[in-house]
């Protein structure tokens, strides 16, 4: 998440002295044989923004849904504010869930939808009718207090959702798929929305999302997923620059993977990928034992791709175009190399009606830094 | 819906159940009684359907509810079909508004009502009452429960499918026959099964529309219900139950299968 | 038009208008006539050989004698209103015995239903008549609910419940259980699970959530339940007939009666256009619900 300037980084994580909001400690969950969470240990601190990205079938969603107290875990232990929840059921929970469904009450108004929990509450009555107000401001629905939920529109559905788990301002709020109903460019509205309305309020939110660019961009920190188990916890910037495995590289965003063999080479890595090719220059922090079987990942807009031989580049390959995806912003170029191997090169089309000199079946270079890809030994 | 399996669930099933098939159950039991006194368990005997077997009047009138049952049942699902097609698919004609209420009118009509009403037309235009007046009596009502199944399976059927039939040269009629029907044939079997069996079982209707001659079995059951508990009548009861389950339970297995033929050929399309 | 649509339309319409309509007609007609010892028994009959002379004294003799008759006779408007409390009583236990079942078959899990949905449908195709009369064994005051009872210990003498209106009650319910849980069962079934989650969510208790999102929201399929229950019930000839006793009174037995014994058929014409007129005002609630019903769905 970006950060103003003058304001210090919001990193809690990083900070040894600072107690995590929750902490789950060696959870399990098992669906008869299924392990849905496997041995699973994670802290999430308070005011973060927090994305669970996987997919489907990947057990976020199960991870929520016990923050929330509708499954309990097999074995281990979940902490909110130091206290074992385990015992509590969710309607004594200080946590509040906006379903993927919204899960609004067809037979009640806007305004009683957003009443419904405060009314359940220890909240003086007098003093629920203010509150309801201020939901509705701060989602700006004040017009449509009166509506039933099926007289408002899916965005306006949205944020009655996000209104009335908001109402009673739980320490913890889970979004559970929250935009997965809207439209591409509503979606991207609202993910601002949320974020503005996470800032306002102070609360912290754990999403669930398999949508990855909804994850990057509202998120303090991702967490990937799969079968059951946490792949990479870190911030949207480090998952997609220093990805820590093949899996999160390739899910999130568009990457090249190369396979090969590395060797030390000075303090930096060569990578035999190809009979008869250059080997691959790189660098890594890990340490990697000559002739370890590695992958090599590199992001297609790292790529340059030219129709002249380039000077000066770590690393040239000479391919053939194969494909050509012109997307308006940017244009795609798949690239035929060594081995039969596809390797994609992304350049943003900065000037209006350039003179494409590169077409399909033309021989190019492509060329990277040494820096530019990473080295993934898992 | 959540799913929580709850004592609560599990023992109001179990006592809504036990009520629903008790009584039956009691039935079928006692009806192997060989005693008269049929409240009093004096041991086994299956002599009570050796008797029913040998009574000729229950036999005549098991005949003549058959044979009504059969002829309404497959007149009404002709004429109901049709109206069905007529209510889902002919658009707008004058009388359209008195069309659907006379076709929902004698779902929710006392029996006493059409019962009287069928016998007050059949005796002013001084037709002789017999089979043929049940019959007429029977396939008017019950055609309205076949148009209500068929016209549900037709409002949901994608019209696009009989819009290509007729681009691709059929007449109305032939796209009726070969794409129409063949979708819809559950329905209309199920509309048939439906009527049979209010047919089976009606008997205020048939009481006003029989003549002296004609008397199916629910009347013959019932006038002899009034005099109270014979063991000859749970004995026959019994094999109708006996005959009612083994059908339901065949026809739900029959659709059962060809519901899993149907998902099992479309994974296999869906891999190939 | 043409001819095939013309034929498609008239075949069913016709049938229906000789059929149905004529014959209500009929009703309407004989219920402003008046009792004759002749065949048929009542007069006056339409004589059109008279020309329009005929038709004239035909609607001259037409009146509403009938009516008055049956308003001044204690046994007609008794019979209505027992029949309205009757089915009315009846309904009501039907919705108490119905919504737990129902519910427990929305909770089951997905093998089971459509084992459960069977299980209640199946005593739908059993015959009507057969149902009703297998609890004569049960309820008589030698049946097997008298004995059982007094094999616990709770009674020492037998209860008389056969031949009185608790009997009555007891096969209304029984016959027309399947109408009140199908309808309930397929609302509860639509009810998003995340919604009682939601609930329980925002501080609900199961129960308030059962009373606060459940319960109004099967409301429909109470709705329609009640009346798919509280209609036939009223005109019910066959229960009262079997489980009733002398002193049950319910329009349908009257009218059964009325025709059949007294060979009045001005009378019984008029004692059933009277119950068709209080059966149109639960009719049109009904449909009003399933047209709502409708709509919402789309």
């Amino acid at each position: 998440m970006a950060q103003p300037a003058n304001r210090p980084v919001f990193a809690p994580w990083n900070d040894p002295a600072e107690k995590p909001l929750i902490r789950f400690q060696n959870v399990t969950k098992k669906f008869g044989e299924f392990v849905a969470i496997d041995d699973l240990t994670l802290d999430i601190f308070r005011r973060e923004f927090f994305a669970l990205l996987g997919p489907s079938g990947c057990g976020k969603t199960t991870l929520m849904r016990m923050l929330a107290g509708f499954e309990a875990p097999t074995s281990g232990t979940i902490l909110l504010d130091g206290v074992d929840i385990a015992p509590i059921p969710p309607n004594k929970r200080a946590t509040n869930m906006m379903f993927q469904s919204y899960a609004l009450f067809p037979h009640l108004t806007v305004w009683d939808n957003i009443a419904f929990g405060l009314k359940r509450s220890d909240m003086p009555k007098d003093r629920i009718p203010a509150r309801v107000e201020e939901m509705l401001r701060l989602v700006r629905l004040e017009k449509f207090a009166k509506r039933k939920p099926h007289q408002i529109s899916g965005g306006q559905r949205q944020r009655v959702a996000l209104a009335r788990s908001l109402a009673k301002a739980p320490k913890l709020l889970l979004l559970d798929e929250p935009l997965g109903a809207l439209d591409k460019k509503l979606r991207q509205d609202t993910q601002f929305e949320l974020m503005d309305i996470q800032e306002k309020t102070g609360t912290t939110f754990v999403i669930v999302t398999h949508d990855q660019e909804e994850a990057m961009t509202v998120a303090s920190r991702v967490a990937v997923m799969d079968h059951g188990k946490m792949i990479q916890v870190d911030t949207p910037d480090r998952i997609y620059e220093s990805p820590n495995s093949v899996y999160v590289a390739d899910f999130i965003g568009d990457v090249n993977i190369v396979e090969g063999a590395a060797r030390p080479n000075g303090d930096k890595y060569a990578i035999a990928w190809a009979e008869g090719q250059p080997e691959i220059a790189a660098t890594s922090a890990d340490t990697i034992a000559p002739g370890t079987k590695v992958h090599f990942a590199i992001r297609p807009e790292k790529v340059a791709i030219a129709s002249e031989r380039p000077e000066g580049r770590a690393n040239v390959i000479e391919g053939t175009v194969s494909d050509i995806a012109y997307l308006g912003n940017i244009s795609t170029y798949k690239v035929e190399v060594a081995g039969g191997r596809m390797i994609k090169a992304q350049v943003a089309n900065e000037r209006r009606l350039a003179r494409r000199d590169i077409t399909w079946d033309d021989k190019v270079w492509l060329s990277f830094t040494d820096t530019a890809g990473i080295v993934l030994q898992q | 819906m959540n799913r929580r399996f709850s004592w609560f669930n599990a023992t109001s099933l179990t006592l809504g159940f036990v009520f629903l098939y008790l009584p039956m159950i009691i039935l079928i039991i006692f009806s192997f009684n060989s005693s008269k006194l049929v409240t009093v368990w004096a041991g086994f005997s299956t002599k009570w359907y050796g008797e029913l077997l040998g009574n000729k009047a229950f036999l005549d009138a098991a005949w003549v509810t058959l044979k009504v049952a059969v002829l309404s049942s497959t007149l009404a699902t002709v004429l109901g079909t049709m109206a069905a097609y007529v209510l889902v698919r002919a658009g707008r004609f004058a009388g359209r508004t008195l069309f659907s209420g006379m076709i929902y009118a004698p779902l929710v009509m006392p029996e006493v009502i059409t019962g009287l009403a069928m016998l007050l037309l059949f005796i002013s235009i001084g037709m002789d009452r017999g089979v043929s007046t049940i019959v007429l009596a029977h396939t008017t009502f019950t055609m309205c429960y076949v148009s209500v199944v068929v016209s549900s399976r037709l409002v949901t059927f994608d019209k696009s499918l009989e819009e290509a039939a007729l681009d691709l040269g059929c007449t109305p009629f032939d796209a009726f026959r070969s794409v129409t029907l063949p979708i819809i044939a559950p329905a209309v079997i199920s509309g048939w099964l439906l009527a049979f069996t209010l047919s089976l079982d009606d008997l205020v209707i048939a009481s006003f529309a029989a003549g002296p001659s004609s008397t199916t079995l629910p009347m013959k059951i019932f006038s002899s219900v009034r005099l109270g508990v014979s063991p000859e009548i749970n004995a026959l009861s019994t094999l109708m139950i006996g005959i009612v389950t083994v059908g339901v339970i065949t026809a739900s297995l029959v659709s059962k299968r060809s519901i899993a033929r149907q998902r099992a050929e479309e994974q296999a399309a869906a891999r190939a | 038009m043409n001819l095939r649509r013309l034929v498609l339309i008239a075949t069913p319409y016709l049938w229906l208008v000789v059929f149905f309509l004529v014959p209500f007609v009929i009703v309407f007609k004989i219920a402003l006539s008046d009792y004759a010892i002749s065949i048929p028994p009542y007069t006056p009959t339409l004589d059109l050989s008279a020309g329009w002379e005929g038709i004239k004294s035909f609607f001259g003799a037409l009146d509403f004698e009938n009516f008055t008759f049956l308003a001044s006779d204690a046994l007609y408007w008794k019979a209505y209103l027992s029949s309205l409390q009757i089915a009315a009583i009846s309904t009501v236990i039907t919705l108490l015995v119905g919504y737990p079942i129902a519910y427990g078959m929305a909770q089951a899990s997905d093998e089971w239903r459509p084992t459960l949905m069977m299980l209640v449908i199946l005593p739908f195709w059993t015959s009507f008549l057969i149902r009703v009369y297998s609890w004569i064994g049960i309820l008589s005051n030698e049946g097997f609910l008298n004995q059982f009872l007094l094999w616990l210990g709770i009674i020492d003498t037998p209860l008389t419940i056969l031949n009185t209106n608790a009997a009555v009650y007891v096969g209304i319910v029984y016959t027309y259980l399947p109408f009140m849980v199908l309808p309930i069962y397929s609302a509860l079934e639509k009810l998003d699970g995340s919604l009682i989650e939601a609930a329980e969510d925002l501080g609900c208790s199961r129960a308030q959530a059962f009373w606060l999102i459940t319960l109004p929201l099967s409301k429909p399929g109470v709705i329609a339940g009640c009346f798919l229950v509280f209609i036939p019930a009223l005109g019910e000839f066959v229960i009262p007939s079997i489980l009733g006793g002398s002193s049950t009174l319910m329009i349908g037995k009257v009218l059964f009666e009325e025709f059949f014994s007294n060979r009045d058929w001005p009378v019984a014409s008029a004692v059933a256009v009277v119950l068709l007129l209080i059966l149109i005002v639960p009719i049109i609630l009904f449909q009003r619900n399933e047209q709502k019903q409708r709509e919402a769905n789309q």
